[in-house]
């Protein structure tokens, strides 16, 4: 059994005691341990919370008691998710040290399977960015090229993936925060549905839009994964009770016959890398190889929607955020018995937010703000809707829309970061599926010409049936895995030290 | 649409309770002006005709049956609490002197 093998198959060999929990959690705890000084995915290793659960996993099986598929497989977690007794940080100086007194629904579906958390993984601070580089504890690195960043928010998911440092992740996506980090490191990563997966102890940036998802270096393993934590939960009023597509046979099914999936005219052109797109007709043409029909559709609102993104998720953390108030628990600051509580807000909100989150949520408060409401927050609104009008137009001509995840492969760290427009325009492709609250799937297909970077092939679907990306991952997948050999990862070159 | 102030940008700081240096409301009232250039698009196509949409499904007011089940205890409701006293979270003061 070696760190590289999927998830399935880590879980074949747990199932038939090839390898025990515990071994297969120490091998990742040492690939951490080796490659992770150099990748910084991790914040925060719960090494005795997960051989603790490893162990029991273990002992379980031994006794012949029935266990989930993924029971003893590792996972990391995004640190946004809180997780009871372990370091929860959201990437932000504001949560430092806080150990949360309660388990997000994901991560007691994550318990209950027996999946072994490893550890909790870096952010951009509060889910905001595209590039990790916002977060307080400093960037995580892409392990394709050091220098380059791992896609954001979920940049510390998706470089453990990518780096062999978990099998398994969980991300979440407000904008793109899956979809984009798997498209530049090569990996898988899925936005269920809104309402999809429980939203509860998710801590909220932007509530309309935020979904946790699965994240893992194979269709199949995303699906297994999305299959543990989707379901109704009575916690999160926005919670959908409904039966979760069968996301896992969909996976496994590699049949496209006759599907139409529909490639949107505005998810293209110009802004979009040479290479980027390349990959992406390539794709497309295995797909029709494989005896889908293409439709063209027209989405002419979707050039409306990153602007509208970024009035209505600032409005929201603007709001979510005033939580962070320094009474009942995180950072508190300049509390020296003489200041008043709103001058120690003041303070304590300048100390522990960064330069994004202030940003947006000065943003949010000027979009919210008497005066300005109808111009800003309530067109962007209405922009949602129209944005809703064309998804729904084009579901009518086609099963699933195709488009590239993000415009450019991986860019260099530092390079926007002090230039938040050309940042916001990494999410251009990802974030209509958001604004809908529609299911979308980013899988690699292939590495682009110009810089040997992965790219990534993004599946949109309607809500609630999720099961259509995994349909159509699955046989493309499939597909360039039979074109390239071997998988895109192993293209990828060796970090130093790794196992 | 005109645009912001760095006097509007100081009041939106007053209103967020973020405090500010100069060197920050400098930077950001730059920084603002030319993201409210870039969102102010979403006008261009907001007709009074069009409603709004504030999340992706219905949303109804969820309640459930009213029965005791259990919850955080005491001990752990103020284990991330900056100060407590008397199983309270102690804040500063909030009505100025006497």
């Amino acid at each position: 059994m070696s760190i590289r093998n999927t998830a399935a198959q880590m879980s074949d060999a747990l199932a038939k005691k090839e390898i025990s929990a515990v071994e297969l959690a120490n091998q990742h705890y040492a690939q951490i341990e080796a490659v992770d000084k150099d990748v910084h995915a991790f914040l925060h290793l719960d090494k005795a919370g997960a051989i603790a659960q490893a162990e029991s996993i273990d002992k379980k099986r031994a006794a012949g008691e029935k266990l989930s598929p993924l029971a003893g497989v590792p996972l990391a977690l995004k640190d946004v998710l809180v997780q009871k007794g372990v370091p929860t940080t959201c990437g932000s100086k504001m949560l430092e040290g806080w150990r949360p007194p309660y388990d997000a629904t994901v991560v007691t579906k994550l318990k209950d399977a027996g999946i072994v958390i490893l550890g909790k993984t870096n952010m951009d601070e509060f889910a905001m960015g595209s590039s990790t580089e916002n977060s307080a504890y400093g960037p995580t690195h892409n392990p394709w090229d050091l220098t380059r960043i791992p896609g954001g928010s979920g940049g510390g998911s998706s470089a453990a993936l990518a780096a062999f440092e978990a099998p398994l992740a969980i991300g979440t996506d407000t904008g793109g925060s899956i979809r984009q980090p798997a498209a530049v490191t090569g990996t898988v990563g899925v936005k269920p549905t809104y309402g999809g997966v429980s939203r509860y102890g998710l801590v909220a940036f932007s509530s309309s839009l935020d979904q946790a998802g699965p994240c893992a270096r194979t269709v199949l393993d995303t699906a297994l994964l999305h299959q543990t934590i989707a379901g109704f939960d009575p916690k999160d009023s926005t919670s959908i009770n409904h039966a979760v597509p069968d996301v896992v046979a969909a996976a496994k099914k590699k049949d496209v016959k006759g599907l139409r999936i529909g490639i949107v005219k505005q998810l293209a052109g110009e802004g979009y890398q040479k290479g980027v797109e390349n990959k992406f007709n390539e794709a497309v043409a295995e797909l029709v190889k494989l005896g889908a029909e293409i439709v063209e559709v027209s989405c002419p609102n979707f050039e409306y929607a990153l602007a509208a993104y970024y009035l209505i998720a600032p409005s929201e953390c603007s709001s979510n955020l005033a939580r962070f108030d320094s009474m009942r628990f995180g950072l508190r600051v300049g509390d020296d018995g003489a200041k008043g509580a709103e001058e120690v807000m003041n303070l304590t909100r300048q100390a522990g937010f960064g330069r994004e989150v202030k940003r947006r949520i000065i943003l949010g408060t000027y979009a919210l703000s008497s005066g300005y409401y109808d111009a800003y927050y309530g067109s962007a609104q209405k922009v949602r809707t129209l944005i809703k009008q064309d998804f729904d137009a084009a579901f009518e001509k086609c099963d699933v829309l195709v488009s590239p995840t993000a415009p450019t492969t991986a860019f260099k760290i530092g390079e926007k970061s002090n230039d938040p427009l050309a940042m916001y325009l990494n999410d251009i492709a990802t974030i209509p599926v958001n604004m809908a609250g529609i299911g979308g799937m980013s899988l690699p297909c292939g590495l682009a010409e110009e810089d040997n970077l992965p790219v990534g092939f993004q599946i949109m679907s309607p809500a609630m049936k999720d099961d259509r990306m995994y349909l159509v991952g699955g046989a493309l997948e499939a597909a360039l895995l039979a074109k390239w050999g071997k998988p895109l990862l192993d293209f990828a070159p060796k970090l130093a030290g790794s196992k | 649409m005109s645009g912001i102030s760095r006097d509007e940008v100081a009041n939106l700081a007053r209103l967020a309770r973020i405090e500010m240096s100069d060197a920050e409301l400098d930077h950001l009232s730059g920084e603002m002006q030319v993201i409210l250039g870039a969102v102010a698009r979403v006008q261009e196509v907001a007709g009074a005709d069009v409603p709004p949409t504030s999340h992706p499904i219905p949303v109804n007011n969820v309640v459930r049956e009213d029965v005791v089940v259990p919850s955080l205890s005491p001990t752990d409701a103020l284990s991330g609490a900056p100060a407590s006293a008397e199983q309270r979270f102690k804040v500063p003061q909030i009505l100025g002197e006497e």
